[in-house]
C-alpha cells in the first residue's frame, strides 16, 4: 500500500501495519469496536449463567479426553486391570474401560472426577441462573424466547447427566437403567413400543450404552451447543437487562465497557471455575464405581440415590401412592407414569410457559429492561418459593432412606412427611412469603417518608424522647420525604449514606499512619451532602471508596 | 461487475467509492482523525456505538504505594499461577520417574493415593490463582468508567423496507395466483418430510411377539441354583433365611427377570402364611420363592427383615410382606410379587414346577392381558 503509507493516520508500527493487513482483507474494524465498545451492567447475580456457560467448556473438554479410552460397548469380557478386587469378574467392555480409564491411564481418574463435577455445577448453575432471572422478572417481554431457551437447555442437562451416568455400566447406574426402563414401560398404550425402539429389545438388551454413547457425546452437546450460540446471540442483541438505579433507564445500560473492564473480570470469573472444578476433581472423590462392582440385575445396594438433579423425580416416585389405574379391556395406567414422565412434564411446561402465563395473568405486555426486586412482586415471589418448596419436599423425600437411617426416623413416617408435605407446605409457604414481601414494601417507603433510624435519641424541652431521623432526600411541610419509590434497594443504615467516614486501610495491619487519616477525615464532609458528589453509577469499588454509598439509590 | 486490475494504469483494484458511499469516513477526513488524541478517538467511535463514557475513575498514580503495591500482589499471584502450574507438570511427568509410580494398589495409602488429589490441587490453585490475579488487576489497576449505552427497540424504518423487500419478492414470484405451484409444493414437502423420517422405522420392533415380557427362562424341572451355579436342596438354608437363586440354564445368573428369592418360612411365619388365590401349593414345605424383581420399578428387592416378614426395595422403598404372598404393604408397587411355583425333583434338588404365572417387574400398558 504504497499509496497510502504517507497518509495522515497511516500506521507506522509494525502491529499498526498488521492490523490494517487484516482488516483490508476481513473488514472488522467496524464490528470489533462496537463489541469493544459493548456495555455491560455490573451486578453478582449476571454471573451465575457464565457460570454455566464455563463448566459446559469444562465438560466439553474433559469429555472428550475420557472418549479417548472409553468403549461403549456391552460386549463381556473378563477385567485384568490393575483393580485388584475386580481381577477374573466378568463384566461389560463399558464398565471394563471405565476401570482402565481410571487406574491404567495416567490422569484418567482426575479427568473422569472433573467431567462429573462439571456437570454437577452446570445443572447446578443452570437452575441458580434460572431462579435469579425468574425472581428478577428478567423473563419478561422482550426476553421470554430466552427463558424458553434456557428451560429446554435445562431439560438437556438432566438428559446429559442421566444418558452420562449410564454409560459406566456399575451396578448403581445400571439400577438406574433399570428405572429408566421401567418409566418407558409405564407409558400408557405406547409404552412397550417406545421401550423396544430405545432399547432394541428387552431390558438390558446389548445396545441401550451404545445408544446412550452416542446421544451424550453428539446429539444433546450439538443441541446445546446451538442454543448456547442463540442464547448468547439474543442477550447481545437485545442487550443485557439492570437493576433500576440513577441514571438507569428502559432505554439504556449503565456498567462498564466489554474491554477492558468486563473482559477481565470475565476471564478472572472463567479462571476462578476452571480452578475450583479442577480442585473438585482431585480432591473430592465422586461416584467411586469400582466399589459398586459390574451390573448385576440381580443386585442392588442400599442408599441407591440419582445425582442431585434426579433426585426430584426420584422423590416423587417414592412417595406418589399405589395407584395403578386400570381400564376396561385389561389395560392398565401404571403407577410409575405420573410420578416421573406426568410430574416432569408438568414441571417443565409450566416453568416454560410461566412468562406466557404471567403475561395473562398481569395483562402486562410491555418491554421490560430494567429489573424488578423481588419484595416488588410479591405474587410472582410468592409462587417462585411455592414452587421450589414443592421441589425441595420432592428432593428431600429423595434421600428419604438416609435420613430415616441418619436421624433415626420411621422410614414410613417420612414418606408420610413427604405425601403431605408436598400438598400442604407449598400454600404455606406462599402466604408467608407473600407477607414478608408486604413487609419489606412498607419499610422501604417508612424509610423514604420518615428517613434513616440514627440511634440518637434527643429529649425534648417538654420531657418527651424522640429517636432523631436521617431524611434520605428534601422533606416537605411536616417533615416527611418527598422521595418515591423507584425500585431501587432503600438504604436503612447510616453507613450505606456516607454517615460513617473511610476505615484506614491494610488487612492484618494498618499501612496508613492513623493519625493522617483522622486530618484528611476532618476535611471531608459527612453525611448525605457530602456523599452526593462522590456518588458513581455503578458500584464498582475500589477499597478507597470505604463509606461511599455502595449501592445506586434514589 | 468486473474488476480493473489488469488494464494498465489502473489503480489496482483499490476502491473508488461510488455514488452511495458514506458515512463516518466522509465526516472526518484522515487529517482529522490523525489530529485527534487517542482518547478523544476511543469516545468519538464509542458515541457511533451509542456509547457515552461518564465517569472515569483513574487507575491509582503511577509509582504511588498504592499502585506499588497492587502490582506487586498482581504480579505475585500470577508468578504462584505459574509455580503451580509447574507443580502439576512436575507430579504428571515425575511418577514413576523421580518419584514412585502413580498406579494405585488398592491399600496403598502413600504417593499412588496422594497423585489425583495432588494433581486436582496443583491445577486447581493454578486456574485459581490466574482467576484472582486478573480480578485484584481489574479492581485495583485498571480505571473505573462508568459508561452508558443505548438500547434501541426494533427500527420501524427497517420493518418497513424488510417487509416491502419480503412481500415484493413473494409477489414477483407469483406463488399466490400460481396455485398448481404451491399445492405441489406443499405435496412435495409432505412426501420429503415423511421420506426422511422413514429410516427411523428401524429402530421400531413389534414387543408382542414371542411374547418376552411375559415369560423367563423358568420352567418345569429348571434347578433352582445360586449364582456359582450349586443346587439347593431343603434344609440348605436356615429358617428365616432368604437366599437369591437364578434358573440353571446358560446365563441363567446374568438374566435380568429370572432372579427368584428362596425363602425359609419360620414355623411362626409358616402359621401365618396365607398365599395368593390359586397358589396354595406354589411353596414346597417351609419353603416359598419370590420373583426378585420389583414390581413397581424393576429394581431387585433385597433387604429381607425376617422379623416383620417384610421385604424392602431399596429404590423406592416398596414393602412386600413374605406371609400374606408377598403383597405389597407400603410404598409405590401396586402388585404382589409374583410366586414361583416350586417342587424338588427326585435327586432331591430344587426345581421350579413351571414359569411364574405372570408376567415380572414393572406395570405396562398389557401386562393384564398377556
Amino acid at each position: 500500500m504504497a499509496a497510502t503509507a504517507t497518509a495522515p493516520g497511516a500506521p507506522t508500527t509494525r502491529l499498526g501495519k498488521t492490523a490494517t493487513e487484516i482488516d483490508d482483507r476481513l473488514i472488522v474494524a467496524g464490528p470489533l469496536r462496537r463489541t469493544l465498545n459493548k456495555v455491560f451492567p455490573d451486578h453478582w447475580s449476571f454471573l451465575l449463567g457464565e457460570i454455566a456457560l464455563y463448566s459446559f467448556i469444562i465438560a466439553l473438554i474433559s469429555g472428550t479426553y475420557l472418549t479417548f479410552f472409553f468403549d461403549a460397548s456391552m460386549r463381556e469380557v473378563v477385567y485384568d486391570g490393575s483393580y485388584a478386587p475386580l481381577r477374573g469378574v466378568e463384566m461389560s467392555a463399558a464398565y471394563d474401560s471405565a476401570l482402565n480409564l481410571s487406574f491404567d491411564v495416567r490422569g484418567g481418574l482426575f479427568m473422569r472426577q472433573v467431567h462429573h463435577w462439571a456437570a454437577l455445577l452446570f445443572v447446578a448453575s443452570i437452575v441458580v441462573h434460572l431462579l435469579r432471572v425468574f425472581f428478577t422478572g428478567a423473563f419478561r417481554r422482550p426476553r421470554e424466547t430466552n427463558w424458553i431457551i434456557g428451560v429446554v437447555m435445562l431439560v438437556l442437562a438432566l438428559l446429559m447427566g442421566v444418558t452420562g451416568y449410564t454409560l459406566p455400566d456399575d451396578l448403581l447406574s445400571g439400577t438406574g437403567l433399570r428405572i429408566i426402563s421401567a418409566i418407558i414401560l409405564s407409558v400408557p398404550v405406547i409404552g412397550t413400543w417406545a421401550h423396544w425402539a430405545v432399547f432394541g429389545g428387552d431390558f438390558v438388551g446389548e445396545l441401550i450404552i451404545g445408544r446412550f454413547y452416542i446421544a451424550h457425546v453428539l446429539i444433546i452437546p450439538a443441541i446445546l451447543l446451538a442454543l448456547i450460540a442463540v442464547h448468547l446471540l439474543l442477550l447481545v442483541k437485545q442487550k443485557h437487562a439492570q437493576f433500576p438505579g440513577p441514571g438507569r433507564t428502559e432505554h439504556n445500560v449503565v456498567g462498564n465497557r466489554l474491554f477492558p473492564t468486563f473482559a477481565a473480570k470475565a476471564t478472572g470469573l472463567l479462571f476462578i471455575v476452571f480452578g475450583v472444578v479442577a480442585a473438585l476433581g482431585g480432591l473430592v472423590q465422586i461416584n467411586p464405581f469400582w466399589l459398586w462392582g459390574p451390573y448385576n440385575p440381580a443386585q442392588v445396594s442400599a442408599a441407591s440415590q440419582p445425582d442431585w438433579y434426579i433426585l426430584f423425580l426420584d422423590g416423587s416416585t417414592r412417595i406418589f401412592p399405589a395407584w395403578d389405574i386400570n381400564l376396561p379391556g385389561d389395560y392398565t395406567i401404571p403407577a410409575l407414569f405420573w410420578p416421573t414422565v406426568v410430574v416432569a412434564g408438568a414441571m417443565f411446561t409450566v416453568l416454560a410457559l410461566y412468562p406466557v402465563i404471567e403475561r395473562k395473568l398481569s395483562g402486562d405486555t410491555a418491554s421490560h429492561h430494567l429489573l424488578q426486586r423481588p419484595r416488588d412482586v410479591p405474587v410472582r415471589t410468592s409462587l417462585g418459593m411455592m414452587g421450589l418448596t414443592f421441589y425441595g419436599v420432592l428432593m428431600l423425600s429423595g434421600g428419604n432412606d438416609v435420613f430415616a437411617d441418619k436421624f433415626d426416623v420411621s422410614l414410613n413416617a417420612m414418606t408420610w412427611f413427604g405425601r403431605l408435605g408436598v400438598v400442604v407446605l407449598p400454600p404455606i409457604v406462599y402466604a408467608i412469603t407473600y407477607r414478608i414481601c408486604l413487609g419489606l414494601q412498607m419499610h422501604d417507603r417508612e424509610v423514604l417518608e420518615h428517613g434513616i433510624e440514627t440511634g440518637v435519641i434527643r429529649r425534648l424541652p417538654h420531657g418527651e424522647f424522640i429517636e432523631v431521623h436521617q431524611p434520605l432526600g428534601p422533606v416537605d411541610d411536616h417533615g416527611h420525604g418527598v422521595l418515591a419509590y423507584g425500585g431501587a434497594p432503600v438504604p436503612k443504615k447510616m453507613n450505606q449514606i456516607g454517615g460513617a467516614r473511610r476505615a484506614v486501610r491494610g488487612f492484618f495491619k494498618p499501612i496508613e499512619e492513623p493519625s493522617q487519616v483522622e486530618l484528611e477525615q476532618g476535611r471531608e464532609g459527612r453525611g448525605l451532602a457530602a456523599a452526593d458528589e462522590a456518588r458513581e453509577l455503578t458500584s464498582s469499588g475500589r477499597p478507597s471508596e470505604g463509606g461511599r454509598p455502595q449501592e445506586p439509590r434514589d | 461487475m468486473t474488476t480493473h486490475d489488469t488494464r494498465p494504469g489502473s489503480t489496482g483494484g483499490a476502491d473508488t467509492p461510488g455514488p452511495l458511499h458514506g458515512g463516518p469516513d466522509d465526516e472526518y477526513t484522515p487529517e482529522q482523525l490523525a489530529a485527534m488524541p487517542r482518547e478523544e478517538l476511543d469516545r468519538l467511535g464509542a458515541r457511533y456505538d451509542g456509547v457515552q463514557v461518564l465517569h472515569v475513575d483513574p487507575g491509582p498514580e503511577p509509582g504511588s504505594p498504592m499502585e506499588r503495591r497492587a502490582v506487586r500482589q498482581v504480579g505475585l499471584t500470577f508468578a504462584l499461577a505459574g509455580v503451580a502450574a509447574f507443580a502439576f507438570v512436575v507430579v504428571y511427568v515425575g511418577s514413576g520417574w523421580f518419584f514412585p509410580d502413580w498406579q494405585w494398589v488398592s491399600g496403598d495409602t502413600g504417593w499412588s493415593a496422594l497423585f489425583t488429589p495432588l494433581l486436582g490441587a496443583t491445577m486447581g490453585l493454578a486456574f485459581s490463582l490466574v482467576g484472582v490475579g486478573l480480578v485484584l488487576f481489574s479492581k485495583k489497576l485498571l480505571p473505573h468508567e462508568t459508561a452508558v449505552q443505548d438500547k434501541h427497540d426494533g427500527s420501524h424504518f427497517d420493518r418497513v423496507t424488510t417487509g416491502a423487500t419480503l412481500v415484493g419478492g413473494l409477489h414477483n414470484s407469483g406463488l399466490a395466483r400460481r396455485k398448481l405451484i404451491t399445492r405441489s409444493l406443499g405435496f412435495m414437502g409432505g412426501g420429503l418430510g415423511l421420506m426422511l423420517l422413514m429410516p427411523l422405522g428401524g429402530l421400531i420392533k413389534n414387543p408382542n411377539t414371542g411374547n418376552p415380557l411375559g415369560r423367563t427362562s423358568w420352567a418345569e424341572g429348571v434347578r433352582l441354583v445360586r449364582d456359582d451355579g450349586s443346587p439347593i436342596r431343603p434344609g440348605d438354608q436356615e429358617p428365616g433365611s432368604l437366599e437369591t437363586v437364578f434358573p440353571a440354564v446358560p446365563g441363567g445368573n446374568r438374566q435380568s427377570d429370572a432372579a427368584t428369592m428362596l425363602i425359609r418360612l419360620r414355623p411362626a411365619q409358616l402359621e401365618q402364611n396365607a398365599p395368593r388365590e390359586g397358589q396354595d401349593d406354589f411353596g414346597y414345605g417351609d419353603y416359598v420363592a419370590y420373583s426378585k424383581i420389583c414390581t413397581h420399578a424393576g429394581c431387585p428387592v433385597s433387604l429381607y427383615e425376617q422379623e416383620t416378614s417384610r421385604i424392602l426395595c431399596p429404590c423406592h422403598q416398596s414393602q412386600f410382606d413374605v406371609t400374606q404372598g408377598a403383597k405389597p404393604i407400603f410404598g409405590p408397587a401396586t402388585r404382589s410379587l409374583p410366586q414361583l411355583p416350586i417342587t424338588v425333583d427326585e435327586e432331591g434338588y430344587f426345581v421350579a414346577r413351571g414359569d411364574y404365572p405372570e408376567a415380572v417387574g414393572p406395570t405396562y400398558w398389557n401386562r393384564e392381558r398377556i
